[in-house]
């Protein structure tokens, strides 16, 4: 045997081999994320088997579509001659466009206002959504939107929003000027307006008091419970008649010894001041510049909004109004006063505790009879403070959470900086609060929104309504179900699925403390 | 004080609305426009069509209602209403009258203050059923399921006869007359019931409407027709004689397309007071002379507006039966005008 | 008014005792209350004395004398005996009957979907979690309303009416052995039936079948406390030597031969449910309206519940994972001994809010014609009677009260599974 030299010395090492067919790719990603194991297998399969056999059901519906067609007849028989056994009506989609999307009543020459405001709408809110990426000077904008939206989705004369805002802007000025005011010209101010205030007060409680004394004595003598609730109001009734002079008084002597610090007599002026330009001043004023210049659209009064816009005006209009009205009802309920924070106790417990559709209920038939019989409120105002109320108290429990997540130090911190109660909250506790409970917010708005498909119960003609009402009952669409409730899935799927996102996103760019 | 507060509160937003007062007259006029409670849609009845305008048996009373007081057939708000809040609208002052599929009866005239002011349509609830079950009667319908679309008396009606008879039932309570129908057609029902004019109507629709019978048997007497508040006497006989001035236009030969020429006088001393060339019956009423003649003028007299809106001709394809004139053997019969 | 109660009072003058009132933090509050107390009553007057001048001008009154008055009309689901003689009243607690019943039954399948797609949202296969997050997506986007439309449509159109199941060649037959009928008018199941029961002897002048249930019950609870003390014996057991004795077939023997006996005892026939005339007769018919309303309800509050569920598993840190695992725990047995009973704590008080939604939602039945306590008080018997104002009040009443005991239940509930925190 030769002894042969074998040894071997390899210069560069060998090229790292592929790895085996199983270990990459899709392959290797199907067998992590579909079949590892029997069970995940299993389940595997039997989602293909449900996938493939939805699929097999709903594309030939879908893709046999009739998009053109007058009526369902018409539309089944176009079906028919095509030989297809199934096939979906999008005609009614089109025929019936406008009415999803604006109602019936809407005039259709103006359908260019409410689009353009829902377009303003979203630039309106992209500083306020985006408030890190915007710079801040663009919420002058969103601020004006309330104006510009209202003008454009009502229409009348342009002037009248316009004097509100003036009104409001003029409020302001009155209160930057009262406050500045020497202390000798606003003691003698606070004079008058602690007059006028206390009288005003003492006529008001006057007028209550009495109020008070007819209903006791409009109340039945029949059974105990009549008679107690009788003599109960009688007793209220008393106290109100004992105490409105006194409280005429106190209110406006308090008004009048605050000139000097001038905190309550800067508000009641500013308050004065815009109730009277609302109140007496707006029409004339409005109605003069109208006359000279006539800058009008035409008007549509509110029974005629419907359709997809109605939920869309409903939502954000009870949105933003009751966000104030909730953060009021979160800071009473944190109150330490038994009687305001109990105020608010129960109106959150009694409103979260009941469905929307019976406050709906109440909107509908019983508001009218608490409200003086000369007034009579429109339909859609009425839900509008209805579910305003509603999402109020959904969002005061959010903001609750807030104020509770804010640690002690930060109160005790505005406390011992000398701030007071006002102060304090506005400048330490709500930036911090608020800024915790905006994805809640934002959920409530969600659910909010989604349940302003409810009004379709009390005769409101939303997208739910229009196709419950006027679509399905017509003569051409009488029985078609699928392809407009889908296509109303759709639309409040598109809106809602993408303010989820942004509430999603929102929350990880405000998770900065995990790091 | 509180009042100015919350009008002005009102005018601020804007959205005001009219006001509801014991003189319901004055205040239509103030506003120039009759505010009426209808439907949110009974084929041929009120349903608003492709543009949005509302059409049918009971807007026609409305319009004629507005022509009469307004001059102007479209001065109509139409209040949608449903079953549960029409009453609400009407007493509340949402609405000025109510021209709604609505029975006339007892509890609703005296105890929910309402006055109706005539009968517009006699209808009877009916029963629907599909003619392959083979039943012909409606004592054979023990242990049916019956849709029933609530909302008027029908529930009750229901609950009488399948007691009175001693038989046995399923209901099936559905809102809508649309998901009725849809419940109906798939099975989901043996019965369809409500009142005979909208069966009527449904079917017509339907994809082979000769498949379905409407049963002979009428269970239930329902007068329909407008009503108003308690109380306003003034303002619920311009609606009934507005009714009835169509009524009368029937009856005397009256129509659309001979109304100017009668109005310029006739040998007929009714049509002439109905018409306001002779008498001074419109200022009976807090009008003028010529209201008769606006109403009628809106669309025709009462056999025209049958006829235009759920008529023989029409889809709906209802004959008019108990709704002709008294003259023809019907019920259709109103008061003289003298 | 609200100027008056307008917190944002301070005033440095000091010469004044009256000014104390408003300065001094002592009464401070008090000067606040009592402004507050004033201007509520105030409130209370305006909207109660419209009220009143309304109700007159009308001509109403305020009374509940309807509630005695016979209500005149048939519901279809009856928990207790109801016919259309019976008062509007009694109608009324058939319908809250009929919502309590649509609310816990969706109460539990929505927590078993909402648990199952949750847990799954979060599984390895990459397709179950795909679904189940386009599930939670599409069903948390789109109103609740538009949702029990689209199923009652789906359950009225896809299911065969009764009527396909006649003839000789029937398009639709029953299923599990024909006892079983799946209709569009809801679904048939055999229903239990006794014999011997205590309601057909005269001794127990009992007119339902309520004696023989609570006998069956009181056989169960016995059943209940046996097998506990068994799984006791047998973790004593296995502390002291080890090893864990088998007690599987004891403890089927203790559940099975009780109920059996009483079973046997009452003499148990099975009602099965045969296609008669019109309608499928005998049984027990869930009706296609709740079915509907019920798996509305679950499948769309299934879907928060799984978001719920989700975020309470995601709450728990992954090291507790890990040393499960390094325990040589299986991933089943990981989720349900060590995950889920940590997560529960996190889930349990937003799934308190999604039962009030349900209970609250249960009140859309109006949609399907399911006659809950909206359909009968706030539907039919507001439609009969016009008393809008007496029966809205009720019904909140109700709901009012049905909430505040849900919550008050679930908090107790919550408190002591917080209790075992350490």
């Amino acid at each position: 045997m030769t002894k042969k030299d074998v040894s071997f010395v390899r210069h560069d090492t060998i090229p790292p081999s592929p790895p085996p067919a199983s270990e990459t790719g899709l392959v290797k990603w199907m067998r992590q994320n579909l079949f590892a194991g029997w069970f995940n297998t299993a389940l595997t399969v039997l989602a293909i088997y449900f996938i493939v056999k939805f699929c097999l059901f709903a594309f030939p519906w879908f893709y046999n579509g009739v998009w053109d067609a007058g009526s369902i007849k018409e539309c089944r028989e176009i079906l028919k001659a095509a030989g297809k056994q199934t096939g979906a009506c999008f005609a009614v989609l089109v025929d019936r466009w406008d009415h999803l999307l604006f109602g019936f009543k809407y005039p259709a020459d103006q359908y260019w206002r409410p689009t353009l405001a829902f377009v303003l709408m979203l630039v309106a809110a992209a500083p306020a959504l985006f408030y890190m990426y915007v710079p801040r000077k663009f919420l002058l904008f969103t601020a004006l939107y309330p104006f510009i939206g209202f003008w454009l989705v009502w229409g009348g004369s342009l002037w009248v929003p316009l004097t509100i805002l003036v009104a409001i802007i003029a409020t302001a000025y009155v209160f930057r000027a009262v406050e500045q005011l020497q202390v000798g010209p606003r003691q003698v101010l606070a004079g008058i307006v602690g007059l006028v205030a206390g009288v005003g007060l003492a006529y008001l409680l006057y007028l209550g008091a009495k109020e008070l004394w007819f209903i006791s004595g409009s109340m039945g003598s029949g059974g105990v419970l009549s008679m107690l609730f009788g003599l109960l109001f009688k007793a209220a009734s008393i106290f109100m008649f004992v105490f409105f002079i006194p409280m005429g008084i106190f209110v406006g002597y308090a008004i009048y010894s605050d000139a000097e610090d001038g905190g309550l007599v800067t508000v009641v002026t500013a308050l004065f001041a815009i109730y009277v330009m609302l109140a007496y001043l707006l029409g004339p004023i409005s109605g003069a510049i109208n006359s000279v210049i006539p800058i009008e659209l035409e008007a549509v009064p509110s029974r005629d909004m419907g359709g997809y816009m109605l939920c869309l005006i409903l939502g954000s209009v009870c949105v933003s109004l009751s966000i104030p009205l909730g953060i009021v009802l979160a800071l009473g309920r944190q109150s330490d006063m038994p009687l305001i924070k109990g105020v608010c106790v129960v109106f959150i417990e009694f409103v979260r505790g009941v469905p929307l559709i019976t406050l709906l209920f109440v909107a509908n038939v019983m508001l009218a009879y608490f409200m003086p019989p000369q007034s009579n409120f429109d339909l859609i105002l009425r839900v509008i403070i209805m579910i305003t109320m509603f999402s109020a108290a959904y969002i005061a429990e959010v903001i609750r959470g807030g104020l509770a997540a804010l640690p002690k130090g930060q109160y005790e911190a505005a406390d011992s900086l000398g701030l007071n109660y006002t102060q304090a909250t506005r400048l330490i506790i709500l930036p911090q609060a608020l800024k915790i409970s905006i994805p809640g917010i934002v959920n409530v708005a969600v659910g909010l929104f989604k349940d302003t498909t409810l009004v379709s119960v009390i005769s409101m003609f939303d997208i739910v309504g229009m196709i419950r009402g006027p679509i399905q009952q017509s003569t051409d669409w009488i029985s078609i179900y699928w392809e407009v409730y889908l296509f109303a899935a759709l639309v409040f799927f598109i809106v809602c699925y993408s303010i989820s996102q942004y509430s999603q996103w929102l929350e990880r760019q405000l998770a900065t403390d995990h790091g | 004080m509180k009042k100015t507060v919350i009008l002005g509160a009102l005018t601020v937003a804007g959205l005001a609305a009219g006001a509801a007062a014991a003189a319901t007259l004055d205040d239509v006029k103030a506003r120039g426009k009759l505010n009426c409670g209808v439907t949110t849609g009974v084929p041929g009845f009120a349903e608003p069509d492709a543009n949005g305008v509302w059409q049918g048996f009971d807007v026609a009373v409305c319009r004629a209602v507005a022509a009469a007081v307004l001059g102007d057939s479209t001065a109509v708000e139409f209040v949608p209403t449903t079953g549960k809040t029409r009453f609400t609208a009407l007493a509340s002052g949402e609405i000025d009258m109510l021209a709604r599929n609505t029975t006339w009866t007892f509890s609703r005239d005296v105890d929910l203050k309402f006055e109706f002011t005539g009968v517009n349509y006699y209808d009877g609830q009916g029963f629907m059923i599909p003619a392959e079950l083979g039943v012909s009667s409606a004592s054979e319908l023990d242990g049916a399921t019956v849709c029933i679309q609530t909302g008027t008396t029908t529930e009750l009606n229901l609950a009488d006869f399948f007691r009175s008879n001693n038989i046995s039932y399923e209901p099936v309570p559905i809102e809508t007359g649309a998901e009725a129908v849809q419940q109906y057609n798939a099975g989901a029902c043996d019965v369809y019931t409500t009142d005979a004019s909208a069966l009527a109507a449904q079917r017509a629709n339907f994809e082979d409407p000769s498949a379905h019978v409407i049963m002979p048997e009428i269970i239930s007497k329902e007068p329909l027709g407008p009503l108003v508040r308690h109380g306003d006497h003034e303002w619920g006989d311009i609606v009934r004689w507005t009714l009835n001035a169509l009524i009368t236009a029937e009856e005397l030969g009256v129509n659309s397309a001979n109304l100017a020429e009668l109005s310029g006088g006739s040998n007929n001393p009714e049509i002439n007071r109905l018409l306001g060339t002779e008498g001074d019956l419109g200022a009976m009423l807090g009008l003028d002379a010529e209201w008769a003649k606006r109403a009628i003028g809106v669309a025709g007299n009462y056999g025209e507006v049958f006829a235009k809106n759920i008529g023989e001709d029409t889809p709906i394809g209802l004959a008019r039966g108990l709704n002709a004139q008294w003259t023809d053997g019907g019920l259709i019969y109103s008061p003289p005008f003298r | 008014m609200t100027t008056i109660s307008d917190p944002s009072v301070g005033t440095t003058n000091q010469s004044f005792r009256l000014a104390m009132l408003l300065n001094d933090t002592r009464y401070r509050s008090l000067t606040f209350q009592f402004i507050a107390l004033v201007a509520i009553i105030a409130f209370m007057a305006f909207v109660g004395g419209n009220l009143v001048r309304n109700l007159a001008e009308a001509g109403l009154n305020i009374s509940y004398k309807f509630l005695g008055e016979p209500a005149g009309y048939d519901i279809n689901q009856r928990p207790i005996e109801y016919d259309s003689q019976s008062s509007h009243g009694r109608a009324a607690i058939v319908g809250l009957l009929n919502t309590l019943i649509v609310a816990v039954l969706a109460c539990i399948t929505a927590t078993v979907i909402g648990v199952v797609a949750g847990v799954l949202r979060l599984s390895n296969n990459w397709l179950v979690s795909k679904i189940m997050s386009f599930y939670v997506e599409i069903f948390r986007n789109v109103p609740v309303l538009i949702w029990i439309l689209i199923i009652f449509s789906i359950m009225i159109n896809a299911l065969p009416g009764p009527r396909e199941f006649k003839g000789d060649t029937p398009s639709a037959s029953m299923i599990l052995f024909d006892t079983v009928a799946v209709t569009n008018r809801g679904v048939f199941v055999p229903s239990p039936e006794f014999s011997n029961s205590f309601a057909s002897t005269e001794e127990v002048p009992v007119t339902s079948t309520g004696m023989d249930w609570l006998l069956i019950l009181a056989a169960l609870v016995l059943s209940w406390i046996v097998a506990t003390r068994v799984s006791q014996w047998a973790s004593k057991t296995q502390e002291e030597t080890g090893i864990r004795p088998k007690t599987w077939h004891m403890r089927l023997a203790i559940w099975a031969v009780p109920l059996a006996g009483v079973l046997l005892f009452l003499g148990l026939t099975w009602n099965i449910p045969e296609l008669k005339g019109f309608n499928f007769k005998g049984g027990l018919q869930i009706r296609g309206s709740l079915l509907a309303l019920w798996f509305a309800l679950a499948i769309y509050t299934g879907a928060f519940i799984a978001e719920n569920v989700r975020a309470g598993i995601m709450a728990i840190s992954k090291g507790q994972t890990e040393a499960a695992g390094a325990l040589g725990l299986r991933p089943n047995l990981i989720m349900s001994l060590v995950v889920l009973p940590q997560a529960l704590r996190v889930i349990i008080p937003p799934l308190i809010s999604q039962y009030l939604n349900i209970t609250k939602n249960s009140s859309l039945a109006i949609a399907v014609g399911y006659m809950d306590v909206t359909g009968t008080l706030g539907g039919i018997t507001l439609l009969q009677t016009g008393r809008a104002i007496e029966t809205i009040l009720l019904l909140m009443l109700f709901y009012l009260t049905v909430s505040l005991l849900i919550s008050a239940v679930m908090n107790v509930f919550n408190n002591r599974m917080k209790l075992k925190e350490r």
